[in-house]
């Protein structure tokens, strides 16, 4: 769902930090994860659209709720938000695909069908995740 | 060696390589810029030896779209082209929405048919939403919001028309997003062609068949006029009771005849050997298709 793009909302949409940012847990390139790091790949975008398809989910929901709080007031975008995050912590496994079906439902994303719908579904990805290593860094052990 | 990629480092191990997928990040869908970079290396390594990387297929078109008494009638022709090379003589311009909303693409073949069959889909979860037949207006909503949303890189121009619970309503939406609402319009590449008729010969409230012999010529004059478009006129009825697919309505491209025939007579070649190798084989399915020759 788009809103109107109200250019007074966006001067908190989610800064530029880098494109891919090779640090690892102590601020270092994490070669053994990450391979070696190249400044160019790191600096320059590879596609005009890459930056803005990487945020705009988020940058969507920003100006949503804050109009949604011009309208409404304080208690609408929070309430909003409580439920987004209970949602979000439905999940499976880390390594398995979600389907997130709370969470489309309350964006209002579960009768639309968009490129992610289409194009490079999770579902039928070929590769997966090292069962291990996604678990341990989501428990924070790794 | 190891390759300088974001998220899966690649090991050589003696002479076995294999790939190890230590990324951290739960999969998203959606567009995928990863190989953006090596097809820069790939495109400036081709050029440096004089060849240039494939192009997308585009349409090279005329199409039309008029309001008339009635309802709206949509016109196309039936022309792909592939840089200078026809690549398909009958192709549909002309994509169904939803029942009463049909839109025709130019720009790239590939994204006008993937953006019109997405919101076709979008259109039927909507109206089964909503409980309600689906507005005109909606799907340009939708579509110029996606279209802007990708800054034009999606390069597909739609004409939408239908009836619908407000009347027969025209809209043209652009590649980079912005959208018109007019009686008449004419996109892609033979559109000056086509207009030009239309504003010559164009009445607010006109019978159906003057309308319809006027998108005809309008789409004939783009065929005639532009080298992008060509072969048949598609035309597209659509009133509050009926719609009408008219594939193939108008064929005012022949292809010609050949005067002569130009076939070497049997026992031109003197023949030297002959040997006869018989298979055997099994009959299993016989079809005949039938190829556009001579």
């Amino acid at each position: 769902m788009n809103t109107r793009g109200l250019r007074s909302q966006l001067k908190d949409s989610v800064p530029v930090t880098g494109l891919c940012p090779q640090a690892g847990p102590y601020g270092v390139q994490d070669s053994l994860r990450r391979g070696f790091s190249s400044v160019k790949n790191e600096l320059l975008p590879s596609h005009p659209l890459e930056l803005s398809e990487k945020n705009f989910q988020l940058n969507q929901d920003k100006m949503n709720f804050n109009t949604l709080r011009n309208i409404q007031g304080l208690h609408a975008p929070l309430k909003l938000q409580m439920e987004y995050r209970a949602a979000r912590q439905i999940q499976r496994l880390p390594f398995l695909p979600s389907s997130n079906l709370a969470l489309d439902t309350l964006r209002g994303s579960d009768d639309t069908i968009g490129f992610e719908d289409i194009l490079n579904d999770p579902v039928q990805s070929e590769m997966m995740g090292d069962p291990h290593i996604m678990t341990e860094y989501k428990l924070g052990v790794l | 060696n190891v390759s300088c990629q974001e998220d899966s480092p690649v090991f050589r191990f003696g002479r076995v390589t294999f790939m190890l997928n230590t990324s951290t990040k739960t999969p998203t869908g959606g567009f995928s810029f990863e190989n953006t970079r090596r097809n820069a290396v790939l495109e400036a390594n081709l050029s440096e030896k004089g060849y240039s990387a494939p192009n997308a297929r585009k349409t090279g078109t005329t199409i039309a779209g008029l309001i008339f008494k009635d309802g709206v009638i949509l016109g196309a022709d039936t022309r792909a082209t592939d840089d200078m090379v026809v690549a398909d003589k009958n192709c549909m311009k002309i994509h169904y929405i939803a029942p009463k909303i049909y839109c025709c693409g130019a720009g790239v073949a590939a994204d006008a048919e993937v953006t019109t069959q997405m919101m076709s889909s979008n259109v039927e979860l909507h109206s089964l939403s909503t409980g309600r037949p689906p507005l005109v207006a909606m799907v340009t909503r939708q579509l110029k919001q996606m279209l802007f949303r990708y800054q034009g890189h999606i390069g597909s121009s739609l004409i939408v028309g239908g009836v619908d619970v407000n009347g027969p309503q025209l809209y043209s939406v652009y590649p980079h997003g912005s959208y018109d609402k007019l009686p008449f319009l004419t996109m892609g590449s033979g559109a000056a062609s086509a207009v030009s008729v239309f504003e010559d010969r164009y009445k607010p409230n006109m019978e159906l068949e003057e309308a319809k012999q006027l998108v005809r010529d309008a789409i004939t004059a783009g065929i005639f006029c532009d080298l992008g478009s060509g072969s048949n006129v598609d035309l597209c009825v659509i009133t509050e009771k009926t719609v009408d697919y008219l594939r193939g309505y108008d064929q005012p491209v022949q292809k010609g005849l050949r005067e002569g025939t130009y076939r070497y007579k049997p026992g031109t070649t003197a023949v030297l050997t002959k040997t006869v190798t018989p298979l055997t084989l099994d009959v299993v399915d016989e079809s005949v298709q039938v190829m556009d020759t001579e």
